[in-house]
């Protein structure tokens, strides 16, 4: 059963692959045996004034260009035009796009610098001018792919691939005649003479096929496809699923509702009896403001320390206490205004006491130790006391 | 390209015209014919080598790389070692089918193509690590300079996007040079075929009709194309190797490492076509056209290449002492006494003192020896690329976090696979395309070229 189903696939391409030949004569070819045979039937040929003909041997034989009069190649040019094309397409690409659209310091090297460049440079210089050079021999110099010529599937073109040499005379050369032609063969020591044939149906005078409309269709439509493709993949499928585990992970984020957790947070609270780093107990912690403290001011009076103070105090004591301690609070009645910070009670008050009332806080004022550090408390003080200086002033303060 | 007769003294393949068809029977007849016991029996165990490697990597695709033996400290482990090991492979087919053809070494004919298929291969096989060590290879199109929906574009002025580039513009080009050397062969076996076959080489063939009209064209652009692989096969090593060397890290930070690289990839790569032709002359008979002397000169070119590795590794370490930076100096004591000084040693012993036997011509003439010695060679430059990526990674500048690098089954596996993907490849390209360049070869043998008594 199988093998049967298997010679009827054999038989249907053998069947499509034989070709039917037609009447009109396309060329007449003739082999020979050595490579010296075939370079003098060549160079006999050009003499003989033919200028439609073709040399078919299995390699290249040495000094055949020369033989059958062919013009020096263009390929080596067409590397140069498409190799230069690669350099200079580089150069702006990385240029425009390191050095003007996008551009981001990387160590600190400048944003467009040839060195760098130059590894890529390279590679593009070599990919454009190596895919130039091989995809333009074939196409453009060789005319390929033609892969209905007439000569294919003929005894000559079989013989030629393997190990004789063919000398080939179309039928379009000026001075072709059959007759002729044949002699003329004969008489170079051609054997084997062959007449070949157009093939019944005359693809073959579409010389590229590659010009084809179907073909530039086929390449305009492969074309749209795999942009779209790899637009769509790029743009919409990494976005689904699996794709998205990245955003999309199985953890909890800080204000999400835990179904976990018996409180409902997300948020855990530290252990009980957590201390942070650096923390310093107080030993006064929620003892009444009147309590007397020993507490005597760590830090020394400076410009530094003033400095800070008064940038503490304007930012966490001004809102109500007022630039200058006077109790002019600029919450507009929002609260209850606080008593000025010039009052005797609070002059002749210790540091330690104001120094109280800040980290552990008085009636409505809360305390302040967790917005302000320790030290900077301290020197809150140091301002507080210039301030009250500053308003009450001695006699000597005036020298 | 000029045939000059000279040089054919170095095939005297066969010695009377006639015998072009005895070349094209022998070139043809692995492919022509059915499939042997031995061909079966080797694609069968490196299938069953890819499979195991397709195993670990569907493991390393769903639990991502996590199974692999990396860790914070060694961060770079086989995915890294295994690429640059197969880039190296690579390097030697490009050697022989450019460099040598620009040489005019004409007893490369015989060995070219298949050099350059291993190239191929080779290339594919060590594309895949990078992308897969990426651990999101779907991601891997973000390494392309393209328009994207978050308007950046790639950093052009690393050496991992250089290697993007240079890699892949090496594959395309390897293999524009081994596609445009196939087209007359492919040309021939249409001529020879029938049926399906015939329709799929008369594809190929893209109507190759063996005209001289062609012929001046197509040597041209040979020429040019070896003309191009020759720097870019340089230059592609040097940018792996900038990889390492434009990092700061001491053992990696050194200007010695691009020609220390190319130097041991072409010593590899030779290594590796050695062994499998060694294996491939015996099994489809061609011992005459794969000749000992082949074999021989390969030999030399091993021993060349494998003492200019020697003289890098020595270097290495004169210019750690010469340098006076003591964190240098640490990891080179570190690499050859340190807990890797097993790896280190087996690959100086492999690259450069085994090698060193074939001063002798008994040794390269010999192949049971010179096969054990090729060998010894692939393990050997396996092994550096271990050495420089583990032992420069694995302590250092913080001793708290010094680690060792331990592969998992999954890492070995993938070795494996690597091993066996390339082979398979080799064995099927064996099956399907002719693995000697047949226009080439005629083209060098005796009496191929005319004596010039008539024209000149």
């Amino acid at each position: 059963m199988i093998g049967k189903i298997k010679n009827k696939l054999k038989e249907v391409n053998n069947r499509n692959l034989e070709q039917k030949r037609s009447d009109e004569l396309y060329a007449i070819g003739a082999l020979f045996d050595t490579p010296d045979e075939i370079m003098d039937a060549a160079g006999k040929t050009t003499e003989a004034g033919y200028e439609e003909f073709d040399v078919n041997t299995p390699y290249p034989v040495h000094g055949m260009d020369q033989a059958m009069k062919l013009k020096n190649t263009m390929v080596g040019k067409t590397t140069f035009i498409f190799g230069f094309l690669g350099t200079t397409a580089a150069l702006l690409m990385i240029g425009w796009m390191s050095g003007i659209d996008y551009q981001n310091i990387i160590g600190g090297k400048p944003f467009f610098a040839i060195p760098p460049a130059i590894p890529i440079t390279f590679e593009l210089t070599v990919l454009l001018g190596g895919l130039a050079t091989a995809g333009l021999m074939l196409t453009l110099f060789n005319r390929l792919p033609w892969i209905n010529n007439p000569l294919h599937d003929t005894n000559y073109i079989k013989q030629t691939a393997s190990d004789k040499f063919g000398l080939v005379i179309y039928a379009k050369d000026k001075n072709f005649n059959i007759a002729t032609v044949e002699g003329f063969l004969q008489s170079i020591g051609g054997k084997s003479i062959e007449k070949i044939n157009f093939f019944e149906v005359r693809e073959d005078r579409v010389r590229t096929p590659i010009f084809d409309f179907k073909f530039i269709a086929l390449l305009a439509v492969v074309t749209v496809v795999t942009a779209v493709t790899a637009y769509g993949i790029l743009r919409y499928v990494l976005f689904l699923p699996p794709f998205d585990f990245m955003w999309k992970q199985e953890k909890v984020l800080p204000q999400e509702k835990s179904t976990f957790f018996a409180d409902g947070f997300s948020m855990r609270p530290p252990v009980e009896g957590t201390v942070s780093r650096g923390y310093i107990p107080y030993e006064y912690q929620g003892l009444p403001d009147s309590v007397v403290t020993l507490l005597a001011n760590p830090l020394p009076i400076n410009a530094e320390v003033l400095a800070k103070g008064k940038q503490r105090f304007d930012t966490y004591c001004s809102p109500c206490h007022g630039y200058y301690g006077e109790g002019d609070s600029r919450l507009r009645g929002q609260f209850p205004n606080p008593p000025s910070l010039h009052t005797d009670k609070v002059r002749q008050w210790a540091d330690g006491n104001i120094y109280h009332v800040i980290t552990n806080g008085q009636n409505v004022m809360s305390s302040y130790a967790k917005q302000i550090s320790r030290d900077d408390r301290w020197a809150i003080v140091h301002y507080i006391r210039a301030l009250q200086r500053a308003l009450n002033a001695k006699d000597e303060d005036l020298n | 390209m000029s045939f000059d007769s000279t040089y054919t003294r170095e095939l005297p393949l066969v010695p009377e015209r006639s015998s072009f068809k005895e070349i094209d029977d022998v070139i043809f007849r692995p492919v022509e014919e059915a499939p042997t016991r031995k061909w079966f029996i080797a694609i069968t165990i490196s299938s069953l080598a890819l499979m195991i490697g397709a195993v670990a990597l569907a493991n390393t695709f769903y639990f991502g790389i996590g199974t692999w033996g990396n860790n914070s400290t060694v961060g770079w482990g086989f995915g890294i070692v295994n690429f640059v090991f197969w880039i190296g492979i690579g390097h030697a087919g490009t050697l022989i089918s450019a460099i040598l053809y620009l040489f005019r070494q004409r007893w490369r004919t015989g060995i070219a193509r298949f050099a350059e298929a291993m190239t191929i291969f080779a290339v594919i096989t060590a594309g895949i690590f990078p992308v897969i060590h990426t651990g999101r290879p779907w991601l891997a199109a973000y390494l392309i300079p393209y328009p994207n929906q978050n308007s950046i574009w790639v950093n052009f002025n690393s050496p991992l996007l250089w290697d993007v580039f240079a890699v892949s513009t090496y594959f395309t080009i390897s293999f524009v040079f081994w596609s445009v050397g196939l087209i007359p062969d492919i040309a021939a076996m249409r001529d020879r075929a029938s049926g399906i076959k015939k329709r799929i080489y008369t594809v190929l063939s893209l109507g190759w009709r063996n005209s001289n009209r062609h012929w001046q064209h197509y040597e041209r652009a040979y020429l040019i194309l070896a003309g191009l692989s020759t720097p870019l096969v340089l230059s592609v090593h040097t940018i792996v190797s900038f990889d390492f060397a434009v990092a700061i890290l001491p053992g990696w930070h050194t200007t010695i490492f691009p020609p220390y690289f190319v130097a041991g990839a072409i010593f590899s790569g030779f290594g590796m076509v050695a062994t499998v032709l060694i294996i491939l002359r015996k099994v489809y008979d061609m011992e005459h056209i794969i000749t000992l002397d082949h074999l021989e000169k390969m030999c030399k070119i091993l021993l060349a290449t494998g003492s200019m590795v020697g003289y890098a590794y020595c270097m290495e370490f004169f210019m750690a002492w010469y340098s006076g930076y003591i964190f240098e100096q640490f990891v080179f004591i570190n690499r050859a006494f340190g807990p890797y000084a097993w790896a280190y040693w087996t690959m100086f012993s492999c690259n450069v003192i085994f090698p060193q036997l074939f001063w002798f011509k008994k040794i390269r003439r010999n192949i049971p020896i010179m096969m054990l010695l090729v060998i010894l060679v692939n393990v050997g430059m396996w092994f550096e690329r271990f050495v420089i990526v583990v032992t420069s990674l694995h302590r250092d500048f913080l001793p708290s976090s010094w680690a060792m690098f331990y592969p998992t089954w999954t890492d070995l596996a993938l070795l494996l696979g690597s091993f066996g993907f390339f082979f398979t490849c080799v064995l099927l390209f064996v099956k399907v395309l002719p693995s000697i360049s047949l226009a080439e070869l005629k083209a060098v043998t005796e009496n191929a070229q005319p004596t010039h008594k008539h024209h000149h």
